[in-house]
């Protein structure tokens, strides 16, 4: 990401994810920059191998959470206190603060609600997933049991090759930018 | 570093690779169904079309179809609706709260755990909605503007609680499983070889391609809804207590209901978990990933919160003596020793005494006991809900109208249709989609799987 420039890619085939954690670790003390890694799996420190920046989801899903007890809070008071008071079991009805212990249940799900529906909404938005995508992974055996690592070519391709070779690569193919 | 200490039995059976969890997962998708899923299907399927029959009569006659009186004006549908909510619960608390715990065996079985959630909640939802009896005027209990009628809902309500409680709780279970089944709907598109088949599973798998990123997020993600889930999953069947807490009726008006509720709940839950897997293991031969050591740990969860319901009946009986109340100790009285002690007493032995058969390690690993007890319970559980809603209203302030209920076919076809329902259902489920969060379970394998742990017990850990 924020990748102007256009390298040529080279694309390794590996079936083992710790050869491939090892292989990103290693590629990059070297200078290299791994742009992608399709995995059957999440691996385990992969994110951090590959220097991905933690994501914010969770931040959102508080903010979405919030929003939804804002909204029940002013849901209740509009149709309880504002526009139909109403006397149910003598509970209070002239301010919202005093009848509020009834709508703690509301303002719950709500928050609830809001949160974890906008989440995997923003969730699918920023992965762009939707109904009939196509296919993301370039090679079908990366759901499987095989990972498929993307690196920039950037300078010697010979060495590039040989290197990830060295790494435990099982087919390496250029792909122009 | 994929290391975990030899005390601990493996998860996964066998000599297993990465590929071959995707073959035996995507097995029962790409084969052709075995012919004892047919027939489970016919029955339940039969079931259904029974119950959608008494439905239509219900709807199209009145509710005074059902069994109920003047007196008893609650009963098997609410009985059906707190049965059904409750065994949903299971699944969410193997997702979610198994999983804020690390659990790594809720892996094999939250997939299938989660769907019975999914498919009891929606029968759950049929029962309030039939209720209604003007069924096409149930969009009523949303909060929408009154030219409908002059008022708005009632927020004070635990009814409408209840609404808000149900609609979040089957939603949210939808997106959480819905998410974790992207990865392995992909999985089944990338080696579909049949173009028919390849086109759904790619319409289902939103385009998944495993990016390093989308993993980190797939992660965050599930571990955001699972905190979401585990309250919400306690604040539904707090809920549902609320029906009957919040009300003054000696029996139901008890302030240990929603823990009392909940455990039952998940009880209740745990065991549909149990009599679903025990099947599903068996047809689709997933006994290496759904293994003894899986049914261990549900049957001691199953010990756990039988026992803790017990302890609820026992308190509620001191509590009703303690107060001094003489209409609260005598609903007590009325429930075991009355025309309806059958019902307690066979609650009490399904829901109390036969879950300690499980302090017996020989019993639990005991699949044929296991699958006997796991029907047991059910039946208990539904008891139960029959007994405090039953009991506590069919002897009310005035002797003179005093009654009892007696269910009418249409009662009793209603629920056998959601049971068929909830088959139809899952057995769909289980020949369309994959039973074992495949993804999820191959990173486990390193450190759970037969084969690693060997391996690490010769040689030491690296």
């Amino acid at each position: 990401m924020g990748h102007t420039k256009h390298n040529p890619i080279v694309r390794a085939l590996f079936n083992d994810d710790d050869i491939v954690l090892s292989a990103v670790k290693d590629l990059r003390a070297n200078g290299f920059h791994v742009s992608e890694v399709y995995s059957p799996f999440p691996i385990h420190g992969l994110d951090e191998a590959m220097g991905l920046k933690r994501t914010r989801l969770s931040t959102a899903a508080f903010f979405y959470g919030l929003t939804g007890l804002f909204f029940a809070s002013w849901l209740t008071y509009y149709t309880m206190i504002m526009d139909w008071p109403q006397n149910i079991g003598g509970k209070p009805n002239s301010m919202w603060f005093l009848n509020m212990p009834s709508f703690v249940p509301v303002m719950f799900e709500l928050t609830v609600f809001f949160a974890a529906h906008l989440m995997c909404w923003s969730y699918f938005a920023v992965n762009g997933l939707y109904p009939g995508a196509k296919a993301q992974n370039p090679d079908p055996r990366t759901t499987d049991d095989h990972f498929l690592m993307e690196v920039e070519l950037e300078g010697d391709e010979d060495a590039l090759n040989k290197k990830l070779k060295d790494l435990g690569a099982l087919e390496i193919s250029k792909i122009e930018a | 570093m994929h290391y975990e200490s030899p005390v601990r039995n493996p998860l996964i059976l066998g000599d297993k690779s990465y590929s071959d969890i995707t073959n035996d997962i995507a097995k029962p998708v790409e084969s052709k169904a075995p012919r004892a899923w047919w027939i489970a299907f016919s029955i339940a399927f039969v079931m259904f079309l029974w119950g959608v029959g008494n439905i239509l009569y219900t709807i199209g006659t009145g509710i005074g179809v059902w069994g109920l009186n003047k007196t008893v004006d609650w009963a098997w549908d609410i009985t059906n609706f707190v049965w059904w909510v409750g065994i949903g619960h299971a699944g969410t608390l193997i997702s979610a709260v198994l999983l804020l715990f690390r659990q790594k065996w809720r892996m094999a079985i939250n997939r299938s755990a989660e769907a019975m959630t999914i498919f009891s909640v929606i029968q759950a939802g049929l029962f309030p909605l039939i209720h209604m009896g003007r069924i096409w005027m149930a969009y009523w209990v949303m909060p929408i503007p009154n030219q409908f009628g002059s008022l708005w809902v009632n927020f004070n309500s635990p009814l409408l609680w209840d609404v808000f409680a149900i609609s979040t709780y089957l939603t949210v279970s939808t997106v959480f499983w819905y998410v974790g089944l992207i990865p392995d709907f992909a999985m089944i598109r990338d080696r579909a070889i049949n173009p028919v088949q390849k086109h759904i599973y790619k319409l289902l798998s939103f385009g998944w391609g495993g990016k390093a990123k989308h993993w980190q997020r797939f992660e965050e993600v599930s571990l955001v809804l699972a905190g979401l889930a585990t309250p919400l999953v306690l604040s539904v069947h707090t809920i549902v207590s609320f029906d009957f807490a919040t009300s003054v009726i000696p029996g139901w008006h008890t302030t240990i209901f929603p823990p009392y509720f909940v455990a039952g709940a998940i009880f209740s839950g745990f065991a549909m978990v149990q009599t679903l897997l025990l099947i599903v293991r068996k047809i689709f031969k997933m006994e290496d990933y759904i293994n003894i050591e899986h049914i261990e740990m549900m049957n001691i969860v199953i010990m756990v919160t039988g026992s803790i319901v017990g302890v609820a009946y026992i308190t509620e009986l001191f509590v009703a003596w303690y107060s001094g109340v003489e209409y609260e100790q005598y609903a007590f009285l009325n429930r075991a020793t009355g025309p309806y002690w059958w019902a307690y007493w066979s609650m009490m032995t399904c829901n109390v005494f036969s879950p300690q058969f499980m302090w017996s390690k020989k019993l639990r690993t005991n699949l044929v006991f296991t699958f006997v007890i796991s029907i047991v319970v059910n039946i208990g559980m539904w008891f139960e809900r029959f007994v405090i809603i039953v009991t506590s209203i069919h002897r009310d302030y005035l002797p003179s109208s005093w009654s009892m209920f007696s269910p009418t076919f249409v009662d009793i076809g209603i629920y056998i249709g959601t049971i068929g329902f909830f088959f139809v259902l899952f057995l769909l489920y289980a020949r369309t989609f994959p039973v074992i969060a495949q993804a999820e379970l191959k990173t486990i394998l390193k450190s759970s799987g037969e084969n690693f742990k060997k391996h690490h017990d010769e040689h030491g850990a690296h």
